[in-house]
């Protein structure tokens, strides 16, 4: 793996806080009304994605759960088009008919965004048969939230997944609660990691709150699938610092718990990295950040500005 | 004495065998538990044991013999030398006699609307084939195509329908799965999304259960929650609805199920020359489809459309018989008992029945429904499925709409019984609709 440089470093930086703040404006748009249904914030979540993508080549797939927003900005998708998805409206990713879970950019290869847990993981598998069967060397990362590590259908696509040496990568994003109910009341034997040794499938566990450790895991794990080799599973052990979705007040854990993980705050850790090597000065970590605000502000005011579906549209994209 | 060695019934929907191999020869000596014989059946090559012991007097076909029915002897075992009391009995080698419920030689002559523009060709092949067929034509134009499921490949299907497929096609494009039905369905849901053009065979779609999810929550949504974006060019076929007494599990119709849902098309063929063109027509087609065989036509013989492009689009019906006193509206193996139930209506009662065959369910042909009502002015319903919102249960809906002071009397619905489907033969044929049923119901709207 070649060594990060200066600007990766501030690529990191900088998605990794375009993801918080993109997901706090969403609270307050969810707050004000504008956003409704279900929705899954990924704050305290970001090193995973960001470090994962970092790892990522161009024509890569990506099939990810319902918690997709900072999925979609790590994947480089334009914020405006996202929250403008998240108020409905017609210039959403989705034209404002999927909604907070169920977004697609087809001509990036972000593949959902789906709402039923577990459901990604055949098709984020399918996916990568299809890589596999067009022999052009790329890989689909398939997330699977710890919740849907219980889920039958995540075992049955790892057996296809092994007997078809699939070039599929799977990226366990374990933050502790399947929503109310934590892994140790959720799965027997708790290493989640391990759950593909039955089928032959290497697994390994990494800190998801430091950004260098994914990057690492994920590039040597991205490596190995691409070379051939079959499946991977990456647990990534992270913390949404949020209730599971805007309506639940995470009464399941304590202040205490919550409080630690974010004296661990993953953005933190990239910001002392980066000061520590001299890599940027505070005023420059802060114009940078400021311009996130900006952008994320932008987004806002687009989505708000974008029209609503028109009726006609309720009967469009049903059919081919 | 001789005992007769029957033709074994060897699965559910067997009327007949091939005799491939005989492993005794006349004069042997055989005793019971010994193979004498390998027999190709309408799904497999099984090997047949002797039950009874003796020396086998006569083979009496050849090696080769084909369409040798069912309970036909097709050897003699002289059990004089046997040292047992009760060989006037049990002379059978295997099971009793199955009804014969496989329609093999039913000849189809009534597809009229279909007839008059086909280029037809010459001689006659079964639904099996014709569906075989048109995979391999599809697979031969288009290497996005392939097909999954269990004991597709090195097997050559469940019920023989991908035989060959393999041979022709290789195992990347011919692929066995493990018995896993949500997985193999979500899989193949993601290789269409990603622009491949998978075939997905449930060995019955009891099983597609399992797996329904990916097929409404994945396979019929994602266009539409995509804003366009991305299509799922799929087809789930396999069959559907009774076979011969597999009981309550493995004998249901989902016709209305997959009907009910926006995003999915749904085909049932009849007869083998609709099979190709409603098959065809669901490969082709960019959205996912529902192709609903059924197993008990599987041997149905017909002519097909001598054009490898033929193909029937969704949306059509076929009036399968003209008529001007009653409408029937069918589809999938009840359009045989309709047109049975037809013709004793025309000899015994005077009555002229229009035979409508739906084709396709999703989307369904209103207007054909709705013009041959305007003109007959009775309607009966004639479906596999309960009687719960059935497919039925739509078109008494649409004609109540649409054509309501057209009707001279109620609308009748004939389905099968409104409980799950019972193991004993006679209890099953109470279950499904018989053809008296369906006279019965079109009597009935004629006030007979």
């Amino acid at each position: 793996m070649k060594k990060l440089s200066k600007s990766d470093h501030l690529k990191i930086f900088s998605y990794m806080l375009k993801i918080r703040r993109f997901e706090e404006r969403s609270a307050q748009l969810y707050g004000m009304g504008h956003i409704g249904g279900f929705c899954h914030l990924y704050i305290g979540q970001e090193a995973v994605v960001v470090g994962v993508l970092m790892t990522i080549h161009k024509n890569d797939s990506v099939v990810t759960t319902y918690r997709d927003h900072g999925h979609m900005i790590a994947r480089g998708l334009d914020p405006k088009k996202i929250m403008a998805e998240l108020t409905g409206r017609t210039d959403g990713y989705s034209a404002g008919k999927g909604g907070s879970m169920h977004m697609f950019s087809k001509e990036n290869n972000f593949y959902g965004g789906h709402g039923i847990v577990g459901a990604q993981v055949p098709i984020g598998t399918g996916i990568a048969f299809t890589h596999k069967y067009n022999n052009d060397k790329n890989i689909c990362r398939t997330y699977i939230g710890d919740g849907a590590m219980n889920n039958g259908q995540v075992f049955e696509a790892f057996n296809l997944a092994a007997l078809w040496e699939l070039p599929v990568l799977y990226i366990i994003e374990n933050n502790k609660y399947g929503m109310g109910t934590s892994v140790d009341r959720a799965a027997a034997g708790s290493d989640l990691y391990k759950r593909g040794e039955a089928f032959g499938i290497k697994g390994e566990i990494v800190d998801g709150m430091n950004v260098f450790s994914i990057i690492k895991a994920a590039d040597k794990a991205g490596e190995y699938v691409r070379s051939g080799k079959g499946p991977y599973i990456l647990e990534v052990q992270t913390y949404r610092y949020r209730g599971h979705s805007m309506s639940d007040p995470a009464k399941y854990r304590t202040k205490n718990e919550l409080e630690e993980y974010k004296n661990s705050d993953p953005i933190e850790i990239v910001r002392t990295e980066i000061l520590k090597k001299k890599l940027a000065t505070e005023p420059e970590l802060e114009k940078i950040s400021k311009e996130i605000i900006e952008e994320v502000k932008a987004a806002a005011d687009f989505a708000l500005e974008s029209k609503f579906p028109s009726s006609e549209e309720l009967y469009t994209d049903v059919y081919i | 004495m001789s005992i007769e060695i029957l033709m074994p019934a060897l699965s559910p929907t067997m009327t007949e065998g091939n005799l491939s191999k005989w492993l005794v020869q006349e004069g042997q000596v055989v005793k019971a538990g010994d193979v004498i014989a390998e027999i190709e059946t309408d799904k497999a090559t099984m090997e047949v044991e002797a039950v009874d012991e003796g020396t086998v007097e006569k083979l009496l076909y050849k090696e080769g013999d084909n369409n040798i029915p069912v309970n036909k002897p097709i050897a003699l075992i002289s059990g004089e030398q046997v040292n047992k009391s009760d060989t006037s009995e049990n002379k059978n080698i295997t099971t009793p006699n199955k009804e014969k419920q496989e329609t093999s030689e039913t000849l189809i002559t009534t597809k009229k609307d279909e007839q008059e523009k086909v280029n037809l060709s010459k001689g006659q092949i079964t639904m099996r084939q014709a569906i075989r067929d048109t995979i391999a034509e599809e697979m031969r134009k288009d290497k996005k195509v392939f097909i999954l499921g269990e004991e597709v490949a090195e097997y050559q299907g469940a019920y023989k329908v991908t035989q060959g497929l393999l041979e022709e096609f290789g195992k990347k494009r011919v692929i066995d799965t493990p018995i896993s039905e949500q997985g193999f369905t979500g899989l193949a849901v993601g290789a269409a999304f990603k622009g491949l053009v998978p075939i997905v065979e449930f060995m019955t779609f009891n099983f597609s259960m399992q797996a329904i999810d990916q097929i409404i929550n994945s396979a019929a949504k994602t266009l539409y929650m995509s804003g366009g974006q991305i299509n799922c060019p799929i087809v789930f076929r396999g069959p559907n609805g009774a076979a011969a007494q597999v009981a309550a599990q493995h004998s249901q119709d989902f016709s209305s199920w997959y009907s009910h849902v926006p995003g999915l098309k749904v085909a049932a063929p009849s007869t083998p020359l609709n099979a190709k063109g409603l098959l065809r027509e669901a490969i082709r087609d960019p959205n996912p489809v529902i192709f609903l065989e059924n197993e008990i036509l599987y041997g149905l013989k017909g002519e097909v459309s001598a054009d490898d492009n033929f193909a029937i689009p969704f949306g059509k019906a076929n009036v399968a018989k003209e008529g001007k006193d009653t409408t029937i509206v069918t589809y999938s193996i009840m359009l045989h008992k309709s047109l049975e139930a037809a013709k004793i209506l025309k000899n015994e009662f005077n009555l002229d029945v229009e035979v409508i065959d739906l084709q396709s369910l999703r989307p369904l042909d209103k207007e054909t429904i709705l013009k041959s009502v305007k003109k007959t002015n009775r309607l009966v319903t004639v479906e596999e499925s309960w009687p719960f919102a059935s497919i039925g249960s739509e078109v008494v809906n649409i004609v109540q709409q649409q054509a309501f002071d057209y009707l001279d009397s109620p609308i009748i619905k004939v389905n099968s019984a409104d409980v799950p489907m019972p193991y004993s033969s006679e209890l099953e044929k109470l279950y499904l609709p018989q053809v008296e049923d369906i006279v019965k119901a079109v009597k009935e709207v004629n006030y007979i």
